[in-house]
């Protein structure tokens, strides 16, 4: 079988799409570059939206992203059940874009927070998900100025009961509701989170742990089993 | 030619750090009796008709659309008076 393909969006201001497509490579499947004004997703098997400030965080973190040319040809392929990874950025741009529910919101500190983070895998039946084991601790870095999850109280509701809640903060940071660090929607194609597993695939770097790879194994594990 | 106002703020159940920030500034600053502060953006859309019915149809559609997330805020449309 050939490599999987996993697409990897740049926006302009985008940031973290080289570590993305590093950490692709790393588990053996093949990034794909994908550009913002392009109609095209090159045919791939799997999309990362990387964080960054796209589009300078204008008006909304993710709210002007939400309408690139690309984002046409993104919106109807994870309806469909393309699976879609967004971190920090990428999380805020599939909120905007109404393939997850609620909103990131500015941190209840009003700080930037930059730091290594203990998180908790609560859902293993993702795309994304699957190489952890459920109640997993793991530690992440974490790098955002608006990464506080808001929903309402019966969205809320429906994420908890449905399973939905896939990573939750151990310390939470930022003021998220029911401490949300990621969630998916109710297939599990489509991911969400404010941690950063690009930055976490490699001891070499100083990263705080290697735990950011089971993303990728995940996609992996789910793309082979299709 | 005329000028519509877009207001978007927070929806009330969201928290506003922002304004939260504010408010505890104001009194440092010698201004007293203020109970709480909300922060919110305006935006003037500068229209090249009229401000009719239809108009302002369309500028709760962009609104609805693009100038607020209405996940998390609530916007209002007026027309300013020139």
């Amino acid at each position: 079988m050939s490599a999987a393909r996993v697409g990897v969006v740049t926006f302009p201001g985008t940031l973290d799409d080289q570590d993305a497509a590093r950490a692709v490579r790393l588990v053996g499947a093949e990034a794909v570059p994908l550009w913002h004004a392009d109609h095209d997703l090159k045919g791939v098997d799997a999309v990362f939206l990387p964080g960054g400030f796209s589009y300078g965080d204008y008006l909304r973190c993710g709210a002007i992203s939400r309408f690139a040319p690309l984002m046409d040809e993104l919106i109807p392929a994870a309806k469909a059940g393309l699976p879609v990874i967004g971190t920090c950025n990428g999380f805020q741009i599939l909120c905007e874009a109404h393939l997850l529910p609620g909103a990131l919101t500015r941190n209840a500190s009003l700080h930037y927070v930059c730091r290594d983070q203990r998180l908790r895998v609560e859902r293993v039946s993702t795309s994304w998900t699957n190489s952890f084991a459920e109640g997993q601790e793991i530690t992440l870095p974490i790098k955002h100025g608006e990464g506080r999850y808001v929903a309402s109280a019966d969205t809320l509701a429906e994420l908890e009961a449905g399973g939905q809640v896939i990573l939750r903060y151990l310390g939470n940071p930022n003021g998220s509701l029911n401490d949300i660090a990621g969630i998916s929607n109710a297939a599990g194609n489509v991911v969400g989170l404010m941690p950063h597993p690009e930055h976490a695939v490699e001891d070499l770097v100083g990263a705080p742990s290697t735990d950011g790879l089971g993303f990728f194994t995940s996609i992996l594990k789910s793309l082979v089993n299709a | 030619m005329a000028r519509v106002i877009v207001e978007v703020m927070l929806k009330p159940e969201i928290l506003d750090p922002q304004g939260q920030a504010i408010a505890r500034a104001l009194p440092r600053l010698g201004f007293s009796g203020v109970s709480s502060v909300r922060q919110g953006k305006r935006f003037e859309v500068e229209l090249d008709g009229p401000a009719d019915a239809a108009a302002l149809d369309e500028v709760r559609k962009m609104a609805e659309t693009l100038l607020a997330n209405t996940v998390i805020e609530d916007y209002a449309v007026r027309v300013e008076e020139q």
